[in-house]
């Protein structure tokens, strides 16, 4: 089996790469917005942040091999006008830019003050930046309006990939949906 | 230099040398940072958190020959809050508990202190957190006083006071336990 992409289509690892990161980014968002609301005692005061930090570690590590795998491969045209095109790809490398950046914020949250971040109970990663003035209040409000940011340039992703398929009815949506041996 | 000149410039001296007779203004020495404002709350009632506000700044007047006249004035940076963990100081500069951009100072203003014979007072005055002023009673311990090896006079002062948060608008719950604060102020001031 072919795990690569070809120029027409995504190759499986591409495709999982996708819907994790869309799962990781849904998920940690409406968890990121509810554990804000939580009251001192409630149950998950505690355990619903750990688990935000430790998936957007995880997260992390995943787009960045994503990354790494999409430099590495072929990469499926996009479909469409020229205009759509580019906009496509420009649309892809914001992306991965909010990506990057909403997880690197909200690292810079935690380790404000030098602790590390902990990753379940399997491992933590260390501060890097760190003790910079006010710098988990800055890097708060970053990581609010990025995410804010990213999950509406995902819905114009989405909604794109809907008119891709429901209007110009090509391969958009279906090649990133399952994957095909043929071309 | 004219002779008047000379006269007022004499005079100056005289009423520099005289200043100890007067009552003596003191400035914090944050610069030194001998000067802390800590905190300490009940953690579920089965252990103290401590915490500090790091940047402050203020001054006292005290006269040996009149101390209940002394004076003390503070001013609080409240985003300056720090109990060593980031997320928490986040979480208390927030709209939960201090709400530092819109309530950025809190500050102390004494109404009177009123000295003990055993080195001891006790301080009143008024205390505002989130634009809500509250007479507060800080049971004071007078340190010491006396010259340092640099060439300036210093002298310090200690007092603790309990405040009960929702008194300045503070009502997170955390707690039956923890709905205090003990706070400790530890000045040392500069003697101008």
């Amino acid at each position: 089996m072919r795990l690569g992409n070809s120029t027409t289509c995504y190759g499986p690892v591409a495709i999982l790469f996708h819907w994790l990161t869309a799962l990781g980014v849904i998920g940690l968002f409406g968890l990121g917005l509810w554990m804000v609301e939580l009251t001192y005692y409630d149950n998950w005061y505690n355990e619903a942040p750990a688990i935000h930090r430790s998936v957007g570690i995880l997260l992390f590590a995943l787009v960045a091999l994503r990354l790494l795998w999409r430099l590495i491969n072929p990469h499926p045209e996009p479909l469409g006008q020229p205009l759509e095109k580019r906009l496509a790809i420009g649309m892809h490398w914001l992306l991965y830019l909010f990506l990057f950046a909403v997880l690197i914020s909200g690292y810079f949250i935690s380790s404000a003050k030098g602790r590390p971040v902990g990753v379940f109970d399997w491992f933590s990663v260390p501060a890097t930046l760190h003790d910079l003035p006010n710098q988990e209040d800055i890097a708060g409000v970053i990581h609010l309006w990025l995410a804010w940011g990213l999950i509406i340039l995902s819905s114009g992703h989405t909604l794109a990939a809907l008119k891709h398929h429901l209007i110009d009815r090509d391969a958009s949506l279906r090649r990133i949906l399952r994957f095909t041996n043929d071309k | 230099m004219s002779r008047t000149r000379i006269t007022s410039f004499l005079i100056g001296l005289l009423l520099l040398a005289s200043g100890p007779l007067m009552a003596a203004e003191y400035k914090l020495d944050t610069e030194g940072q001998h000067a802390f404002i800590q905190f300490r709350i009940q953690h579920l009632g089965y252990s103290w958190l401590y915490g500090r506000f790091n940047d402050f700044d203020g001054s006292f007047t005290y006269d040996a020959d009149n101390p209940d006249k002394s004076e003390v004035e503070i001013t609080i940076d409240m985003a300056s809050i720090d109990s060593n963990h980031a997320e928490r100081d986040k979480h208390l500069r927030e709209e939960d508990f201090f709400h530092v951009k819109k309530y950025p100072e809190a500050r102390f203003v004494s109404t009177s202190f009123e000295e003990h014979d055993d080195d001891t007072a006790t301080l009143k005055g008024d205390l505002t957190i989130k634009d809500v002023t509250r007479n507060v009673t800080i049971d004071v311990e007078h340190v010491g006083h006396g010259e340092d090896p640099w060439g300036g006079y210093r002298r310090g002062f200690q007092g603790t006071t309990t405040i009960k948060l929702k008194d300045f608008n503070i009502d997170y719950d955390l707690g039956p336990a923890s709905t205090h604060a003990e706070v400790t102020l530890a000045i040392e001031g500069v003697r101008q």
